[in-house]
């Protein structure tokens, strides 16, 4: 088995790990904190497996999928606090309580 | 009162070749940042990529988003430094981290603190809470001007945060931008 | 020198993969939210930068090194935003990041 072989292995296995926190995350925030990660897994899996198949083509794949999960976690978080995506008025958050 | 407008033009002149230095750095960036991403040499998408690099620059320009904030180039020789240094405690901290989490969730010592944050500038103290939260075993979770309340997951990464030799890195790397000239660029 | 690249690949993918699984395995066994963010921030970090960089071995002075190093540096600026912005939501909606700290190392 190649290099690529064992990594992407390896990366499956932290998926899998991963999901079932997803699926077992008391809060939310557990799940989207799991997918989160799965994203960032699934980049390192897309760019190995560009290498596993010989086509380096694949990194531009792993690039866009990056940006993607960025922008998503952020917009899920936000729906979660604020139940919706359009401006908020933030000035209504308690400060100091911690 | 020839004084004075000379002093005006001087001023203005000054304010010009800010804007422009940063038209030329975002420029650059964004030219290298297409090939990277094309790899193609034909002239049809060389002329579609110069297109691209005015279209972002006008862009960028009407938005009005060029300045010392979204781009901190006189951060930017000191900062590469600053950034080898953190990646040299990213790995120490990770090693940390890894020993906790493979000697069991009962081993943990998680604790809430606060620091304070010397940073005068916007970026400064983005680029001081952006580096706590990538050190992995502190995270920023709140920001209120300067104090930054931070979760930690073991004690060591807690006492080498406390020590403050991130804030005082971040601090010099500001160096000589005084406290207001934000966004003047 | 290609041996040599080749051992340097397999050192760096093959700890950059324990480094992805351990992380997995804290946000599985750590106690509560907030600590599980910090076995994400192990992948994040640790995991991608040497997995990238076992890639990049392998890749050789091409374009494709530029990517991986996009990929890599865009990763790295943008992971701690999005935590931040989640540790953020979850300590306005209600969730106490104190509750498993024991009453002596709790904040004053």
């Amino acid at each position: 088995m190649s290099m690529f072989g064992v990594a992407a292995s390896a990366l499956l296995i932290s998926m899998l790990l991963v999901l079932v926190r997803a699926f077992i995350g008391p809060t939310v925030f557990d799940r989207i904190l799991a997918i989160n990660s799965i994203g960032t897994l699934t980049v390192l899996l897309i760019a190995v497996h560009g290498y596993l198949v010989g086509r380096p083509e694949f990194l531009d794949l792993g690039l866009v999928y990056a940006l993607i999960n960025f922008i998503g976690t952020i917009a899920v978080t936000r729906y979660v606090r604020f139940k919706k995506l359009g401006p908020v008025d933030t000035s209504s958050e308690h400060h100091g309580e911690i | 009162m020839t004084i004075l407008s000379l002093l005006c033009f001087a001023v203005l002149l000054k304010e010009m070749v800010k804007i422009l230095m940063h038209l030329i750095t975002l420029a650059i960036g964004l030219t290298v940042l297409w090939f990277l991403l094309s790899g193609y040499f034909i002239p049809l998408t060389l002329a579609l990529g110069v297109i691209s690099v005015l279209f972002v620059l006008w862009l960028a320009h009407r938005m009005d988003v060029i300045d010392h904030e979204s781009h901190p180039i006189h951060m930017t020789a000191k900062g590469i430094g600053y950034y080898f240094w953190l990646l040299w405690e990213i790995i120490k901290s990770n090693f940390n981290v890894t020993i906790a989490i493979l000697s069991g969730p009962r081993s943990v010592t998680p604790s809430l603190f606060k620091v304070q944050a010397s940073q005068t500038s916007d970026v400064g103290k983005v680029t001081y809470a952006n580096s706590i939260t990538l050190t992995p075993g502190t995270v920023t979770i709140l920001v209120e001007d300067n104090k930054f309340t931070v979760h930690s997951l073991t004690s060591a990464a807690k006492e080498g945060l406390q020590s403050g030799e991130m804030d005082r890195k971040i601090t010099a790397l500001e160096g000589f931008v005084a406290p207001g000239s934000e966004g003047a660029g | 020198m290609e041996l040599l690249l080749d051992g340097l690949s397999w050192i760096t993918i093959i700890s950059g993969s324990l480094f992805c699984i351990i992380g997995a395995f804290g946000v599985v066994t750590l106690p509560d939210f907030f600590c599980r963010m910090h076995g994400a921030s192990v992948i994040d970090t640790m995991g991608l930068g040497l997995i990238l960089l076992g890639l990049g071995f392998q890749t050789g002075l091409t374009l494709a090194l530029g990517k991986l190093v996009m990929i890599f540096v865009f990763i790295f600026f943008t992971s701690p935003t999005g935590t931040h912005a989640l540790a953020r939501a979850a300590l306005y909606s209600g969730l106490d990041p104190v509750a498993t700290i024991k009453p002596r190392t709790r904040m004053q």
